[in-house]
């Protein structure tokens, strides 16, 4: 098996961190990975996105065109990458902030009010790990484990308060995609 | 052994690392600043020292110092930094002075951008500064290649006294994949017997460069050439490294290397799928280039595509392997990233 996913959002919301924890959490489950960021004059402000593949075998492109899956945070980059995911594939989005649906109808989208839940948890700066949470649940390319585990390293041991508040964020995330 | 998830950059510093090296220094420059950034963290913990130049001329100056010790030295920069660095490699190379260069390539002439290219291609392989020297190029195409490679260059380096330079972009420095740090083990190498460690009255004082045996300042650079030419045969029977894809039955040949290559290898596996015997030559030394290998995969194969993230730099070297056999074209892009679509159509277009 193999999932790739486009993680687009403004500088500044954890796109990039998201991106890492997920394929860390991929090496911990011995899978196939490769996180490739957005390279370019990125401008304050502006999108930024990584492409993150987790495979059971050799990853040799990092790059793809067409993502089996978006996780998207702002308008901006529901603009532009809902084109380019595979035909019936999945689209995560931060319906706090993003105020249309998709175009494309034969999407898979889930709307996550992640703003509004990591306000709940206590920390407006998670909304980058609900919608991990929320890819994990949904794509079953890692487990909720794995990337509690990958925080750990991230954030160290010590830091108690910014990892539970993180895996409750991953929680609450794979707790809004599943159909009530 | 547990992988650990780095970043081709930090790949770089890694492996240095492990192979031994203890002198970094350097100048920040995009794509390459995780490098620096590394080094300055790991080398005290190591044992080695960092530094921080003021420019990146006065950098390959001190890495010139370091050389002359003996010193496995380390030096990284990108495209625009390597330019200002042309003078300093010369006169490392002219001294026979083993060190380990990268050049993680960004973009354009100039100043150029941020973005990934290929575009260093013939000034690392075609001398860069002046005066007839030759070096090594290696480009790994993967995090783990970067890693094991940096240690293979330093025991390189000191095998045949060459610079070496490794040539990434900013595809693989920025990339982070898992890799497995292993130690390479090194064959024997020859005593450094020339190094000026400070003779304390117990031996005949050293000095750097050192004439090649028997030769006056006359015809030194006579000399010079002659062994130069040795050698550069010598590394074609000894030291050309490459992989071949699918290539037992292919009719249709891609050249590639670098992160070009694997992405190439995505659009390989796709055509395969749909029955287009495609296949694939990587140089991994890209000096030495392996020119007889990659004449008989060009002849044997109906079309040869090369593939480069540039205007066309290594087909060069291609038709020169192939000495005027077979039909080779090129199919090139600057600026944005190849996906293995882009790659994929081209081998539809070849094998139509």
């Amino acid at each position: 098996m193999q999932s790739e996913v486009i993680i687009a959002g403004f500088g500044g919301q954890g796109v990039l961190l998201a991106g890492k924890i997920l394929a860390q959490a991929a090496v911990f489950e011995n899978k196939y990975t490769t996180f490739f960021p957005s390279y370019g004059a990125e401008i304050r402000g502006g999108t930024a996105n990584c492409t993150v593949i987790v495979s059971d075998k050799r990853i040799d492109s990092p790059v793809t065109s067409e993502p089996g899956a978006a996780m998207v945070f702002n308008n901006p980059s529901l603009e532009r990458f809902e084109a380019v995911v595979m035909k019936n594939g999945l689209l995560l989005l931060n319906s706090s902030l993003i105020d249309r649906k998709p175009d494309r109808v034969d999407l898979k989208a889930f709307y996550i009010p992640a703003g509004e839940i990591a306000r709940e948890l206590g920390d407006e700066r998670v909304v980058n790990m609900i919608l991990l949470g929320g890819y994990a649940e949904a794509s079953g390319a890692v487990s909720l484990d794995a990337l509690k585990k990958a925080l750990k390293k991230f954030f160290g041991e010590k830091r108690a308060a910014a990892l539970k508040i993180n895996a409750r964020a991953f929680e609450a995330g794979a707790a809004a995609v599943i159909p009530r | 052994m547990e992988s650990e998830l780095v970043s081709g950059n930090e790949a770089l510093g890694y492996g240095a690392i492990t192979a031994g090296c203890k002198y970094y220094f350097g100048y920040p420059i995009t794509p390459q600043n995780e490098v620096p950034e590394f080094m300055s963290r790991e080398m005290p913990k190591a044992g080695g020292i960092f530094v921080q130049a003021e420019s990146e001329v006065a950098a390959i100056n001190m890495i010139y110092g370091a050389a002359c010790a003996g010193k496995r030295a380390l030096i990284t920069s990108s495209s625009t930094g390597i330019s200002l660095m042309q003078e300093g490699i010369s006169a490392l190379a002219a001294a026979q002075l083993p060190c380990v260069v990268v050049n993680v390539m960004r973009e354009g002439p100039g100043g150029g951008g941020i973005g990934p290219s290929q575009l260093d291609y013939l000034q690392a392989t075609k001398g860069g500064g002046h005066g007839g020297y030759i070096k090594m190029v290696l480009a790994p195409s993967t995090v783990q290649e970067i890693f094991d490679l940096m240690q293979t260059s330093f025991y390189l380096a000191d095998k045949y006294r060459l610079v070496i330079l490794m040539l990434t972009d900013a595809i693989l420095g920025q990339m982070l994949e898992p890799i497995e740090m292993k130690r390479i083990p090194e064959g024997d190498l020859p005593p450094k017997d020339w190094a000026t460690t400070g003779h304390k009255n117990q031996r005949e004082p050293r000095m750097i460069p050192i004439l090649l045996k028997g030769y006056t300042p006359i015809n030194y650079f006579q000399a010079y050439q002659d062994e130069a030419a040795e050698l550069n045969s010598l590394l074609q029977k000894e030291e050309l490294r490459f992989e071949e894809t699918t290539t037992e039955d292919a009719e249709y040949l891609l050249v590639a290397y670098g992160s070009t290559a694997r992405i190439a290898r995505s659009a390989i596996e796709q055509a395969r799928g749909e029955g287009i015997k495609v296949g694939m030559m990587r140089p991994i030394t890209l000096f030495p280039f392996p020119y007889q290998r990659t004449k008989e995969l060009v002849s044997a194969a109906g079309k040869t595509l090369v593939v480069e993230a540039s205007g066309g730099q290594m087909i060069e070297d291609v038709r020169l392997a192939a000495e005027g056999q077979g039909d080779i074209s090129f199919y090139g892009k600057v600026g944005t990233v190849f996906t293995p679509i882009d790659i994929y159509d081209e081998i539809v277009k070849l094998a139509s």
